[in-house]
């Protein structure tokens, strides 16, 4: 039982939530706020208490130390996506619907608990379905908006076709090798040419999940019309699950053919990197342009996984880590701002450090903290993904990211510049925050100052990484 | 814990003071008191350093604080000191003591203002003490970073253009720098054992020559991006112009010095063979950026401008000194850093308050400032001295060295180099002179400029500092050319070892 904590909790306080639910009057739904984050905040806290690790169902269920870990970080993260939804869900269009955010949000979050905990490819595939079929309906919660809408169609569209394609490679896994446990796979993987067909149908369904390019195509107009708050947690927490089991599954399953996908890496992180990055250049939607800097950001978090080593795999949790804190800060911003006066392009942001001194040092250190610029947790995170890239010698490669974290660092530096240095005649006029807002803005900047200097966090992932690869 | 922390502490003490004070005059006070206390810092370890070095205490770094920071990768926070770069912290502490008066009239948002401007100051500080790699490059960020919003959001002209530029392109640097830094990283153990930043650790190894070749021009070019380096200077004239006067006086005066100093401390210190095969590259393009910066000043209008561009020939000057790989030509070099940056700081000082009275920086509009505000003129005259290197100021005792070692290099090719770049001392006195002479001297043009008021008082301070240090080392240069000579000792056994010919 103590093995699957994380999950089991997760079911408990989906089953309390959804029979208070029951209990509400459609014009008191609000009252579940309070409980539910409480409920969440009890279940990360009770996550950080030290759990046994083993296997369940004959290997199809495996915990480790890392894994468990893991959980706990994405537990962080939707702790603060519930806190910085309140605002939003608190508006009159989604009063009624209030419970149903909080129980998809849970139900997402134990499938990705399942498929990171995943021993073999079927437990990992329902694991993935779970996480993802949620969020469709997540990104169409404001259905009345026709973007809204649309973005749940095509979220939905889109995953069921990466899962199609992320199917077949797993039955011509199953074909050449007979099982689907990862420990049996494993010595069976000899690179023949059907294997190597499975492994790239695996790896495009993977690249949709993680929005790499060539497979990036949908995330845009996903995150643009989706609200605020399902695209930040699309951009950190979806990604984050599916780039930590897409590591483990290549460090452990395919560890064999490392040559070769190691060099379709080395391109996809190419592309991806340069891609989102013009792409983001030319953004006035302050949601697709993190869109697709989240995508710049994925291609900068395959450096470490081309690391290929204990390195490698810290450094992608380390950032995935630290992303969480600062792509939430941001994301938090723009949410509140698009809430309350529905501004979402950056030539609205002109003048606001004037009247929003406080949300605009939240979203300058932000954007500092994904531009890497020290001594925000950012910066150590890109800089460790670049050791372990170099570690390996792909100084070509890294020379390729650093050119492009400049170009980043323009984009990020426009949204600086709309803020602080423009003037505007009518700028967006003073906020005032509720105390739920304040909190998870205040949570992701203790986060982006605290996490690099504190050098512990670090070595405790590392010492979790040893022995994976 | 040694004096170095200080360094680094009260520059966020100050800050913390900044965000909890009330009032502008507030603000202004604790900066104030947080820079004197770390003026009185930086003389205490000058003493300190002079004193240890006298009781015969001879190791290569003093005042060593070493704790382990990211046990894993092998980072730590480690800091000590040589005379070199005692001598860039005394000037970094003189010119920001300087840049706070000289920004006593800022009325916009000042407390973010100063936050930044002390941030600033702390990136160079943390810069100048640190012998870890990671932690060296950390604070180089951490100085480039506030000069975005500091020219953005209080600067002049094209300054939205110009704050951009400007960090991107030193941004970009620091991106080579940071290819070159894993590079030293991953080949700082050529013999097994752990990987180390360790700058001093790293100076022992002796890396491969082909590893030395590949990861030379990135970290040269990297730091020379902020020294200046021909072609790589543009963002630096039009950086200077826009940014507010304390701004372009820190960053002339000492942000630029961490290029030179970053040539110096890794590029050159740590691979030495790569130096002497491709050292002559950038000889060149630092005799070219001699050259070309002062003709560039010839031409200018505006003050501004043409103070950046004697500042792109006089950090040339530094890279080229650098480049001559010996002793006297190296201290030179220092020497020149240390002299440029009181003297430039000097410059953009006063430009900034002629500019605050007179609202334009263009010479031909001005004229006869020398009657309204003989203060201000007469500092000006003195600043216009000791950059044509006069004797008796700064500017001459550095000049002086470099030319002296540059020299001695025999070769057809060191020699020519050396002639093109003392070329450069006579544009100079051309265009000095010619400033001097239209602005302060002869008539008053504009007859609102009859009731301007010299100096005030916090003007004052700032320019009397900097007086004093620029004749501390016209007339006194000893005591500070033997400090620095004491941190050459490393380097010049590294690059004589690389190439015994030289001398």
């Amino acid at each position: 039982m103590l093995i699957m904590r994380h999950e089991l909790l997760l079911i408990a306080i989906t089953v309390i939530l959804l029979i208070v639910e029951i209990f509400l009057p459609n014009t008191q739904k609000h009252k579940i706020i309070l409980p539910a984050i409480l409920l969440m905040a009890a279940v990360t806290v009770i996550g950080f208490f030290p759990g046994t690790p083993g296997v369940l169902f004959g290997g199809m269920f495996q915990s480790t130390q890392l894994t468990m870990m893991f959980k706990n970080i994405l537990n962080i993260g939707v702790l603060i996506v519930f806190i910085q939804s309140v605002d939003w869900l608190k508006q009159d269009q989604n009063k009624e619907k209030i419970s149903e955010f909080f129980l998809l949000m849970l139900a997402t979050l134990i499938g990705m608990n399942y498929m990171i905990s995943s021993g073999d490819f079927l437990m990992f595939y329902i694991g993935l379905e779970l996480a993802t079929i949620p969020v469709a309906a997540l990104a169409a919660f404001e259905r009345l908006k026709e973007k809204s809408a649309e973005a749940g169609v095509k979220l939905i569209f889109s995953s069921a076709l990466s899962s199609g394609i992320l199917l077949y490679g797993l039955s011509m896994i199953y074909g050449t090798t007979g099982t689907m446990y990862f420990a049996d796979v494993a010595p069976l993987i000899t690179g023949v040419p059907l294997q190597v067909l499975a492994f790239i149908f695996f790896f495009a369904g993977m690249a949709f999940k993680i929005s790499l390019v060539p497979f990036h195509l949908w995330t845009a107009d996903v995150y643009e019309g989706a609200p605020v708050n399902v695209t930040s947690y699309l951009s950190v927490i979806s990604k984050g699950a599916a780039v930590f089991i897409f590591t483990i599954i290549l460090y452990t399953v395919f560890s064999k053919i490392a040559v070769m996908w190691s060099d379709l890496i080395y391109v996809v992180t190419i592309l991806t990197i340069t891609v989102g990055n013009l792409f983001a250049l030319r953004q006035q939607n302050l949601k697709r342009f993190l869109a697709f800097s989240s995508i710049a950001q994925a291609g900068f978090i395959l450096l470490g996984v081309i690391g290929q080593s204990q390195l490698g795999m810290t450094t992608v949790i380390y950032f995935v880590l630290v992303y969480i804190f600062s792509n939430l800060g941001a994301f938090g911003v723009v949410g509140i701002i698009s809430n309350r006066t529905g501004k979402e392009n950056i030539n609205d942001y002109d003048g606001l450090y004037r009247t929003n001194p406080n949300l605009s040092l939240v979203m300058m250190l932000a954007l500092f903290s994904l531009a890497g610029i020290p001594p925000l947790a950012g910066f150590f995170g890109k800089f460790f993904l670049f050791t372990a890239a170099a570690k390996q010698g792909y100084y070509i490669l890294v020379l390729i990211a650093l050119i492009n974290t400049i170009i980043s660092l323009y984009y990020y530096l426009l949204v600086i510049k709309a803020m602080l240095l423009n003037n505007s005649d009518h700028p967006i006029a003073k906020i005032r925050s509720d105390n739920y807002t304040r909190l998870g803005l205040l949570i992701c900047v203790a986060g982006m100052v605290i996490i690099g200097f504190t050098s512990s966090i670090y070595e405790m992932v590392f010492n979790l990484s040893f022995g994976l690869y | 814990m040694s004096i170095l922390t200080l360094f680094i502490i009260i520059p966020v003490l100050t800050i913390i003071g900044i965000l909890f004070s009330k009032s502008h005059m507030q603000v202004k006070w604790v900066s104030v008191v947080g820079m004197s206390l770390q003026l009185l810092a930086a003389i205490a370890l000058i003493l300190l350093y002079l004193a240890e070095r006298r009781a015969g205490n001879m190791a290569e770094v003093l005042f060593v604080q070493d704790n382990v920071w990211y046990e894993t990768l092998n980072i730590h926070f480690y800091l000590g000191v040589d005379g070199v770069s005692v001598a860039m912290i005394g000037l970094t502490a003189l010119v920001v003591f300087a840049g706070i008066f000289a920004s006593w009239d800022i009325v916009d948002l000042p407390r973010e203002f100063f936050t930044s401007l002390i941030l600033l100051a702390s990136g160079v500080f943390g810069f100048f003490i640190s012998l870890d790699l990671f932690t060296m490059f950390l604070f180089y960020e951490l100085a480039v970073i506030p000069m975005y919003l500091l020219i953005g959001i209080w600067g002049s002209g094209p300054r939205h253009y110009s704050a951009m530029k400007l960090t991107l392109m030193l941004m970009g640097g620091s991106a080579f720098i940071l290819l070159g830094m894993l590079g030293l990283y991953f080949n700082s153990a050529p013999d097994g054992g752990p990987l180390t930043f360790d700058l001093i650790k790293i100076s022992k190894q002796h890396i491969p020559i082909n590893v030395q070749l590949f990861l030379f021009p990135f970290l040269f070019v990297g730091f020379g991006v902020l020294g200046a380096l021909f072609p790589f200077h543009t963002w630096s004239p039009d950086g200077h112009a826009s940014a507010p006067t304390a701004v372009s006086m820190l960053h002339a005066g000492v942000l630029m010095k961490l290029g030179g100093y970053g040539c110096y401390r890794v590029a050159v210190f740590l691979l030495p063979e790569a130096s002497h095969q491709l050292g002559w590259i950038f000889l060149i393009l630092a005799t070219i950026g001699v050259i070309y910066g002062a003709l560039g000043a010839i031409w200018q209008k505006d003050l501004k401008y043409i103070n950046a561009y004697s500042s792109v020939s006089h950090c040339a000057l530094v890279l080229f000194a650098i480049l001559m790989f010996n002793q006297t030509s190296m201290n030179g070099a220092i020497m020149q850093m240390i002299s440029h940056g009181i003297m430039t700081a000097l410059f953009f000082a006063l430009i900034g308050m002629i500019y605050g009275r007179t609202h334009t920086r263009f010479i031909n509009e001005m004229g006869g400032l020398m009657k309204v505000m003989p203060f201000l003129a007469v500092a000006y005259v003195i600043a216009g001295l000791a950059s044509l290197g006069l004797p008796g100021f700064s500017g001459f005792v550095a000049e002086m060295t470099i030319f002296v070692g540059a020299f001695q290099n025999v070769d057809t090719f060191h020699r020519v180099a050396t002639i093109i770049a003392a070329s450069s001392i006579v544009v100079t006195a051309v265009y000095v002179l010619r400033v001097v002479g239209t602005l302060l001297l002869g008539k008053i043009k504009n007859e609102q400029f009859e009731t301007i008021t010299d100096a005030k008082w916090f003007d004052k301070m700032s320019v009397v500092a900097l007086i004093f240090g620029i004749t501390l080392i016209g007339m006194a240069p000893l005591w500070l050319s033997d400090m620095i000579n004491g941190g050459l000792g490393p380097i010049m056994q590294k690059l004589l070892a690389a190439a015994p010919g030289l001398n």
